[in-house]
């Protein structure tokens, strides 16, 4: 809602604006930190820095380990929108759609593995994938890592979808219909468009949850370097360190563009939930009452 | 599940399997490889931090470019910080993950018994003659005359200690125990259950009304009374490390002064100059003795005899004492030690000295059998980790 | 040219092709049923989630009465409560576990503390520029990586590191805080910060001013009406973005080895799994953390509840 001017008394103004400040502060000094240590020229991560040098920016660039493993994070996370992206508006438009028996137990279920510690899911695939290696010959690969994380990448898509099917009038729908247009033309035209950016922030949500990923990572990934195990792998390595604080410097740049995009598109639904806040939505959802149609 | 495509390695793993938990030899070794072949392009290997050496802490400190220029088998390796963590990953994809592991003896003879390491033809390895006579058929890695593995490096894990602070050197370990030490909070011990054995080290030397023998062969008794130190120790310590960097780190910043370590870190540490030194005390110190193990489902089998041929070359042998600081298990190359360092060849690796390794109580697999006149009394492995647990939750 | 018809002649459209036939037939078929197209929407993503995700639980709940032979290793199916009651009579793994639950809680409360006058402020008080900026300051650090901020801390409370530099320049001695239960509790508040403040935000933002004008027309003072009529609206959504910090916190296992010094739920459970393989003992000890949040979303969803009343 737009106010032209806070309401709250000047003192309450003046001093959130500080305790603000401050916590700004306490959240931006590490990821600033990280940025001038990608320009120490020494190996040591002691402070303060002897002087500036980029060095390590050079290193990084001919690190084929560092580009295999961006590679392999690429398509991990493209594989896992992909798969969100298709089952996440799938739910949604069906618990959106539809009163069925089970339907908050369906938002639940794909709760679940945002919810529960990653620890439990990647160790209940693991598992799996381990019984399915006896059983069946499956063994650990980036279709593991893919399968890992879509199914906790699912809710983030259903969430920003059926927020935005919401907000979506029904009419428009029967006017489409009214107008002679088959379900298949219906979607195409009227539907799609609707619920299109909900999907891209959805998708970069997804993606975002999955490049990062490391903690059910370690259990489905098997001999597979992902970017994050990369990083996990390195930084017990000395001389690798500085190598890793440059591409987390780089990753902290590129990803201003993606997160400006997300928060643009998911302006109007109350701002950018991020992929875990997908889970708090969810919850209420399932706590609701069914929408009137 | 892939089928590893040379078939000079023979299923041992049956042979293996058999012979398990008895040590009773059924089958002759069948296939045993002949001769090395081809080598497939790629080599998976598990290792201690600091013996697979790629140029990448130091450029000139590379023994790893050379052997893929010369066999055209690149490396892949991943470093465990824990033999348990070796065994584990030797398991991994039902063993055909990773081709070898740089075993020490508390893993070794795990590895033997599940089957998951095939025997070695120690013929394919032509500096095998030159291992020193205690390190050729030694109990953790040869069963009934059969080689399980190469030998790489050997050494104590020392006493490490910051020389500005604790002065003057310390000749025991007793600062690393006791609850007078003046260094409480500032400590450093290994975190896996087999650091229990130098608990039983310590007490074996001050408190001989134990009566402990083998620092790995403790009965119920013992181990409640190493556990008792243990916890005792617990609120001396600032950091149960197992990757090495979790005791470079604090040994740099000043929050480590003293404790259990690595030659590695020791050597790492005095290459940036910081001011540390080390020292095996009185009571002496556990240590280790690693083989080279291939897997029984090895996917790169020639690549590995490469390897375990190339590292056990005096020259390999000389570079990696002289990075890690551990010795080598290869006489010839204590000359070129010598060569290259002088006295501390013979001072500080103890190089070729039989008497210095049968001092070290080396790592090895806690067994119920005690070996001795106690019988089957002794608590095993699976007791110790479980008793370790006690030790890491109080803290 | 229009087409002149003859008597009784109708103007037919071109007859459909196959497969816009076909579109018409199967179109028509969901269209009468209903079921059907729920079937088609909703098998998917049920598949998946029930074969793979509750499906792996399941298999993990049911190895967790299975043993691991002390010998080879090997997972022994025989069914045993042993592991339960192995976890039950050991007293440190209850120790661990509640060591766990109270960091979580602790980093909760936290992260409440430090996210409420922030998404306040963003959310009644900035002006739109000013609120994107914020909301994009306050996301962006999610999308660096969790490792990397992790060691960033180890460096900056390290003896050597930044915030002992800090100190010594201000004179105020130094601090030993590198590896300890406060650099883990720091850690945790700071990585999971983001994550409750978005939704405090959200729930704020809804309040109409009205609200508060009318709690100031009776006669309250601004704190009055900020324990009263704010923050019980608000309490919803803290207490949903609470659950990231709890969720977050009891099953984490690689933050507290890399800043920390003792052993919570995850490191037991990861150690158990990639260093000793004993996935029954683990499959065992996962239970509490699941159990847990269990408790924690039923007591989530009756509040809400409550609340919609």
């Amino acid at each position: 809602m737009s106010r032209d001017r806070a309401i709250e008394p000047r003192s309450v103004q003046v001093g959130m604006r500080l305790v603000s400040g401050l916590v700004l502060l306490f959240l931006y000094v590490p990821l600033l930190l990280i940025i001038l240590y990608a320009f120490n020229p020494a190996r040591s991560q002691a402070w303060p820095l002897p002087g500036l040098s980029t060095r390590w920016f050079v290193a990084t660039w001919n690190n084929a380990e560092v580009r295999t493993a961006l590679i392999t994070s690429l398509k991990a996370g493209l594989g896992a929108t992909t798969v969100a992206l298709i089952l996440g508006s799938l739910a949604a438009f069906a618990i959106h759609r539809f009163r069925f028996f089970g339907r908050e137990a369906v938002s639940f279920i794909l709760i679940l593995p945002l919810a529960l510690p990653g620890i439990v899911t990647g160790m209940a695939l693991n598992s799996t994938i381990n019984l399915g290696g006896q059983l069946l010959g499956l063994s650990f690969s980036l279709w593991t890592i893919i399968i890992g994380h879509a199914t906790f990448c699912v809710v983030v898509v259903y969430n920003n979808v059926i927020a935005r099917l919401r907000r979506t009038a029904t009419s428009l729908v029967e006017a489409s219909s009214d107008l002679g247009a088959d379900g298949f033309q219906t979607f195409r035209y009227v539907i799609l468009p609707n619920i299109a950016t909900a999907l891209v922030a959805g998708g970069l949500l997804a993606f975002a949850l999955s490049f990062d990923e490391i903690i059910v990572t370690n259990f489905t990934s098997g001999s597979e370097i992902t970017l994050p195990k990369w990083i996990f792998n390195n930084l017990r390595l000395p001389n690798q360190r500085p190598v890793v604080n440059v591409v987390a410097s780089v990753l902290l740049i590129a990803s201003l563009v993606p997160v400006y995009i997300a928060q643009r598109l998911t302006q109007e639904s109350g701002g950018l939930v991020s992929g875990r806040g997908a889970v708090v939505s969810a919850i209420e959802d399932a706590g609701e009452q069914p929408a009137a149609p | 599940m892939k089928r590893y495509r040379a078939n000079l390695i023979a299923a041992a793993g049956a042979v293996l399997v058999l012979g398990a938990c008895g040590g009773t030899s059924s089958a002759p070794a069948s296939n045993l490889p002949q001769s090395i072949g081809t080598g497939e392009g790629a080599l998976n290997l598990v290792a201690w931090t600091g013996y697979v050496e790629s140029g990448k802490s130091d450029p000139k400190v590379d023994w790893v470019t050379p052997f893929q220029t010369a066999t055209g088998c690149t490396i892949n390796v991943k470093f465990a910080d824990t033999s348990d963590e070796m065994v584990t990953l030797m398991r991994q994809g039902g063993g055909t993950q990773w081709d070898g592991v740089s075993a020490s003896g508390d893993a070794t003879n795990r590895l033997i018994a599940h089957g998951d390491v095939a025997e070695v033809n120690v013929n394919l390895v032509p500096d095998f003659k030159d291992v020193i006579p205690s390190l050729q058929s030694p109990k953790h890695n040869t069963i009934n005359g059969k080689h399980y593995g190469i030998p790489y490096m050997y050494g104590p894990n020392v006493l490490m200690y910051n020389t500005q602070v604790v002065n003057p050197a310390p000749t025991t370990w007793k600062d690393t125990w006791e609850t007078s030490s003046p260094y409480k909070g500032k400590v450093a011990a290994y975190g896996n259950a087999i650091f229990i054995a130098d608990a039983a080290l310590y007490l074996k030397a001050h408190n001989p009304s134990l009566g402990i023998s083998d620092v790995y062969e403790l009965t119920t008794k013992q181990l409640d009374a190493a556990i008792a130190l243990l916890k005792q120790q617990a609120p001396l310590i600032k950091k149960y490390w197992t990757a090495t960097t979790d005791e470079t780190d604090p040994f740099s910043s000043g929050d480590m002064v003293i404790g259990t370590a690595w030659p590695y870190q020791v050597s790492f540490l005095k290459s940036e100059n910081k001011p540390v030194a080390a020292v095996v005390p009185s009571e002496g110190a556990t240590g280790w003795a690693d083989t080279w193990m291939i897997s029984s489902h090895a996917q790169h089998p020639n690549c590995m005899y490469q390897w375990m041929k190339w590292t056990e070359t005096p020259a390999v042998q000389d570079q990696v004492a002289e990075f890690y600081g551990a010795t080598p298990s290869n006489a010839k190359a204590c000359d070129l030690l010598r060569q290259h360092i002088g006295a501390s060849a013979d001072n500080d690796y103890h190089c070729g000295d039989n008497a210095f390794l049968k001092n070290i109580a080396l790592w090895k697999t806690p067994l119920q059998d005690c070996g001795d006149s106690r019988g089957a009394t002794c608590t095993d492995y699976t007791v110790w980790s479980q008793r370790w647990q006690e030790v890491r939750g109080t803290k | 040219m229009a087409q002149t018809l003859s008597r009784g002649e109708r103007l037919q459209a071109p007859p459909p092709s196959t497969v816009r036939r076909l579109r018409h037939a199967i179109g028509g078929f969901l269209y009468r049923v209903p079921a059907a197209r729920l079937a088609l929407l909703l098998g998917p993503v049920l598949l998946w989630m029930v074969v793979i995700y509750l499906g792996s639980l399941s298999l993990l709940f049911i190895t967790s009465f299975w043993r691991q032979d002390s010998v080879t290793g090997a997972i022994v199916q025989n069914w045993s409560l042993t592991n339960y009651q192995f976890l039950v009579q050991v007293d440190v793994y209850r120790t661990i576990a509640i060591r766990t639950v109270g960091i979580a809680l602790a980093v909760t409360a936290t992260d409440i503390v430090l996210a409420i006058p922030i998404a306040y402020y963003a959310a009644r008080i900035a002006s739109p520029r000013v609120r994107t900026l914020l909301l994009l300051s306050m996301v962006l650090p999610l999308w660096s990586s969790y490792l990397v901020r992790v060691y960033a801390w180890r460096t900056i409370l390290s003896g050597d590191g930044v915030l002992n530099w800090t100190l010594h320049q201000l004179h105020l001695g130094s601090v030993n805080l590198g590896f300890s239960r406060w650099s883990l509790w720091i850690v945790f508040s700071y990585l999971w910060l983001p994550y409750v403040a978005l939704p405090v935000y959200a729930s704020l933002e809804r309040i109409p001013n009205s609200f508060i004008e009318a709690s100031t027309d009776l006669g309250a003072r601004w704190f009055t009406t900020f324990r009263r009529v704010i923050l019980p609206i608000a309490f919803p959504g803290i207490v949903a973005g609470s659950i990231f910090a709890f969720s977050l916190t009891l099953g984490d296992y690689i933050a507290p080895d890399l800043v920390g010094d003792t052993e919570f739920i995850g490191n037991v459970i990861y150690q158990s799994v990639g260093i000793a393989n004993n996935i029954p003992f683990a499959a065992a000890y996962a239970i509490v953390p699941v159990l847990v949040m269990g408790i924690y979303l039923l007591i989530v969803r009756q509040l809400k509840a409550f609340e919609a009343l």
